[in-house]
């Protein structure tokens, strides 16, 4: 049998306000456990929360930017659930009326082609507590800093049909919320955790499968490895004639399988009302309109600049753009040089290269947008070649310093003296005679090996264009 | 001077008859002495009361002192009070020491105020008759074999007992103005989000209001004045100017158009309640107000109502009573569900876990729609009706009650007479609206206290209105034999 997967994806994003979503305290990043809980996060009796209006503006942004619409009335309803961690033994979510409804983003295939993805809504939301199972001797610890971060839940269609597009679509999310600013999209740190709705259903039917939910997934690449697992483990349940029950799973991903953490019977009932603690939230067309006006350029929209104005192929155009601090990089470059293609292939080769071999993101690059302009502008104005750039732009990256300084200290400064470029011509001439007189008889290729041959004697100083000029006029003589 | 108004209290105070350290000390002893008949009190604080009546001494030499500055008040123990158990009238929250004072414990603070002790109260304000307190039953200062009404039955037992000038209380479907009734002294429940619910233990949220209970409407106000305002902690306390409570104690009534719903006087109440209830009416006849006779026609769906939000809202109000950060933990747990099953298995009593689970049913999937999302339709028609009603006239009056109070144990196996002893106090807080009980006169020597329902924030006018009754009438003097 064929069989077709069909995949949702909800994606919980971290929205990076200062302070938590109903209380003061801080939502900084790896602070001692409990020194970032106050009254209300720990849920002590009579605290009550404040909705804190940053989280709104930044849901509403991202909402905007997949064209989605923005509900003007959103209600925050409770959640009821006991867990250690979550203090309140409720979380604050929104189940009925979202801030955000139907909106759609564009995602990239391995074809090329493109597939359109619909956003069913996005609501906002508390984080819980985190438990700590280790060294506590049989006790569990519990750390409420995290408790009432706020979150964004973006929910989408169940468009997907292979972990590869999951994938795509993550990325563009991914992209986006950093675009807009209202995330730092850390996946290390939890900002930006998938659960995946899973199921397969014959070819050509339209009846959706029994799905299975994977829950928390931290990476890209975990996401598409735990899906594929996933597809494997429900399509031999089908073929062998099974099927498959409706659960949450976890993904484990040093044994590369999920098991089941509960079943349908087992799951929760959330007793979902509307939270009597907090007004409904309200926000005028005005007021969304005035948030319209401070969405930055959106990847797709940067995307469609790079090839029109700049005259980029989609390929170069595309990998610029994915990421909003390699793009911001790459803007001030090309302004400064004002050579698109140039800054392109170095972003793209040399620096991206770099980083990947380092492991590190553009924001962490260890050579600047500035630095990597004093670079380029010497290999316009001809003071190195652009072989010789690359050895200092390896020096750079390992922090010599800029660009002249490492071409001052280790002597690299392009050798445009004609005197100087003539003496060493002369110097290869003399002692190759026999290679002279081939090229002298016709053989034209044997100019490759002079100019080798100059360029060693130069140490790779002496520019080449002067150098190819130079040596054509004098062993044509 | 355990006789005296606030007000009265203030003005010898001003007048350096007495200081605050020597008023809290009467207080103190006469608590001392005669609580154990009522057991109004749950924690008595006389370090505290006596430290902050130093202060409120000195700050008045240094001559700044307001109206409540020195004056001695009981809170009820629903508000949470910094380096004070805080029990919510539960073994739940016996061992629950609050690390923060709630809103209204800072304000009455920052007035100079002194705070006694805190009060006994129905368990988690779950109650009609403050049986329910871990801390044992409030007995009436009128008849100790009676119940003093609830929940807030300590803070109303403790003034009418002089055991306190006033008290604070709070109302979430008559937990003021019924045991204000029992007790014979003056209550009054603002309207929703007029006094901030900040540090105040939730019950039903959308419900829940704080307020005043006094011997007199002028305390009232003088208490309102410090009580009332907008919270930036709570986001339902609403951003409304509070005006001086006592500004129009003395208008006159003239023409003031009284309301009486048909409904409040049928059925169900007790003859001579009502009979005590109509003299009152005649005495405001005679101070020139109109009396109309209106309806309120979805009255009857005020009590099923009300047992359908106020449980729900509080299971899940309560769940954070889990044994894990704080209160009531029970001894080696064997594993995470046995923490939670036998700690709040143990912690609560039969009453707050009757209310858990109908809350729980109710929210429950399936059958959320049929109870609680019809239960906010008909709360909104009952809304609908004083809206209506408030049209043609100025004050809704009415029995708070529909007896005098009851005897100890008397209900206890019949919640649903339990529940009907709030009848004509709970559609006033399905509506939001201000609501107040005053002594009116009493039945074989017990108090019956007259509601006034005003219009959202005529708090003022309610006040104007109770105080004239009490210039001509001296039933808000009379206190019970045993504690005159």
């Amino acid at each position: 049998m064929q069989w077709e997967v069909v995949i949702g994806l909800e994606i919980h994003v971290q929205l990076s306000t200062k302070s938590k979503i109903f209380s003061g305290a801080s939502t900084a990043y790896g602070a001692e456990p409990n020194t970032q809980a106050c009254t209300v996060d720990l849920g002590l009796p009579g605290v009550l929360p404040v909705f804190n209006g940053e989280a709104l503006k930044k849901s509403v942004m991202f909402g905007l930017a997949v064209g989605a619409q923005i509900n003007e009335r959103s209600v925050f309803d409770r959640k009821n659930y006991f867990y250690p961690d979550s203090p309140k033994a409720y979380q604050i979510s929104q189940l009925y009326y979202p801030i955000v409804g139907e909106g759609h983003i564009e995602i990239d295939l391995e074809d090329g082609s493109q597939k359109r993805v619909g956003v069913t809504r996005a609501h906002m939301e508390e984080d819980a507590g985190k438990s700590l199972h280790t060294s506590f001797l049989n006790q569990t610890g519990i750390d409420l800093n995290r408790a009432g971060t706020p979150l964004l839940e973006i929910v989408s269609e169940p468009d997907m049909r292979s972990a590869k597009e999951a994938v795509a679509y993550m990325r563009k999310i991914h992209s986006i919320v950093r675009y807009l600013g209202v995330s730092d999209g850390n996946m290390q740190e939890g900002s930006f955790r998938c659960d995946a709705n899973v199921s397969l259903r014959p070819k050509g039917q339209e009846e959706f499968g029994t799905r299975a939910e994977l829950k928390n997934i931290n990476s890209f690449r975990f996401v598409e490895k735990a899906i594929n697992v996933e597809i494997e483990r429900q399509m031999d349940i089908l073929e062998s004639g099974g099927t498959v029950t409706q659960e949450t799973r976890l993904y484990d991903s040093e044994k590369n399988e999920t098991r089941s953490m509960r079943s349908k019977e087992e799951a929760n009932d959330y007793r979902y009302f509307p939270d009597p603690d907090l007004l409904p939230i309200v926000i005028s067309a005005e007021e969304i309109e005035a948030i319209r006006q401070t969405l930055p350029e959106l990847p797709d929209a940067k995307c469609e600049r790079y090839m029109d104005e700049l005259g980029l192929s989609e390929k170069d155009a595309k990998a610029l753009t994915v990421d909003r601090d390699m793009a911001d990089y790459y803007e001030k470059v090309q302004q400064a040089i004002d050579d698109a293609k140039m800054a392109a292939n170095w972003m793209l080769g040399d620096v991206s290269a770099m980083n990947n071999k380092n492991g590190l993101e553009f924001k962490d690059c260890p050579v600047n947008a500035d630095q990597l302009i004093g670079l380029l502008k010497r290999i316009k104005d001809n003071t190195i070649s652009g072989k010789i750039a690359k050895e200092v732009f390896e020096a750079m990256y390992s922090g010599e310093g800029d660009a002249d300084a490492i071409i001052d200290k280790k002597g690299l400064k392009q050798i445009t003296d004609t005197g100087a470029i003539e003496s060493i011509i002369d110097e290869v001439i003399a002692n190759n005679p026999g290679q002279v007189a081939e090229f002298q008889s016709g053989k034209d290729k044997l100019i490759g090996f002079f100019v080798g041959q100059v360029m060693k004697a130069s140490k790779g100083k002496a520019n080449p264009g002067q150098v190819n000029q130079l040596l054509m006029q004098k062993l044509k003589k | 001077m355990h006789n005296k108004t606030i007000t009265e209290l203030s003005a010898g105070l001003e007048a350096g008859d007495f200081s605050s350290v020597e008023l809290t000390q009467t207080y103190l002893d006469r608590i001392h002495s005669l609580d154990k008949q009522v057991n109004s009190f749950i924690t008595v604080t006389p370090e505290i009361a006596l430290e902050q009546a130093k202060n409120a001494d000195a700050q008045r030499a240094a001559g700044n002192a307001g109206l409540l500055n020195g004056i001695p008040l009981a809170q009820k123990d629903i508000f949470c009070t910094k380096g004070v158990r805080t029990s919510c009238g539960s073994k739940m929250l016996d061992p629950f020491v609050s690390p923060y004072d709630a809103t209204t414990i800072t304000k009455f603070n920052d007035s100079g105020a002194v705070m006694l002790g805190k009060t006994n109260m129905d368990e988690f304000a779950m109650g009609s008759s403050n049986e329910t307190s871990w801390y044992g039953t409030v007995k009436n200062p009128w008849n100790q074999e009676t119940v003093p009404g609830g929940s807030s039955g300590g803070s109303a037992a403790a003034v009418a007992a002089r055991l306190a000038p006033a008290s604070t209380g709070t109302d979430t479907g008559g937990s003021i103005r019924q045991p204000a009734s029992f007790c014979g002294i003056t209550g009054l429940k603002p309207t929703y989000g007029r006094v901030s619910r900040y540090g105040m233990i939730a019950f039903a949220s959308s419900l829940d209001q704080a307020g005043p209970m006094t011997r007199t409407a002028e305390d009232a106000a003088l208490m309102l004045n410090v009580m009332a305002g907008h919270d930036l902690r709570d986001s339902t306390s609403v951003d409304e100017a509070v005006p001086d409570y006592t500004a129009n104690l003395n208008d006159s009534l003239e023409g003031l158009k009284v309301g009486l719903p048909k409904e409040f006087f049928s059925e169900g109440l007790n003859d001579d309640v009502a009979k005590v209830i109509e003299s009152a009416v005649k005495e405001y006849e005679k101070m020139g107000a109109v009396i109309k006779e209106i309806s309120l026609p979805t009255s009857n769906l005020a009590v099923p109502t009300y047992y359908i939000i106020a449980p729900s809202e509080c299971s899940s109000n309560l769940s954070r009573m889990d044994g894990v950060r704080f209160g009531h933990r029970c001894e080696d747990p064997k594993d995470l569900n046995d923490l939670y099953i036998r700690s709040r298995g143990e912690g609560f009593g039969p009453e707050v876990k009757r209310r858990i689970l109908v809350g729980t049913y109710a929210l429950s999937e399936g059958f959320y729609d049929a109870y609680y999302v019809k239960a906010q339709k008909t709360r909104r028609l009952i809304t609908n009706d004083f809206n209506q009603a408030f049209d043609d006239v100025d004050v809704i009056m009415g029995p708070a009650a529909p007896s005098t109070a009851f005897k100890i144990g008397e209900l206890t196996d019949d919640p649903i007479t339990m529940y009907l002893s709030d009848i004509y106090t709970i559609a006033v807080n399905l509506a939001g609206l201000p609501g107040m009980s005053i002594p009116a006169g009493f039945v074989n020597n017990m108090p019956v206290g007259l509601q006034l329902i005003g219009k959202h924030f005529a708090e003022s006018k309610l006040l104007n209105v109770a105080h004239q009754f009490q210039k001509e009438t001296d039933w808000h003097l009379k206190a019970p034999e045993s504690f005159k």
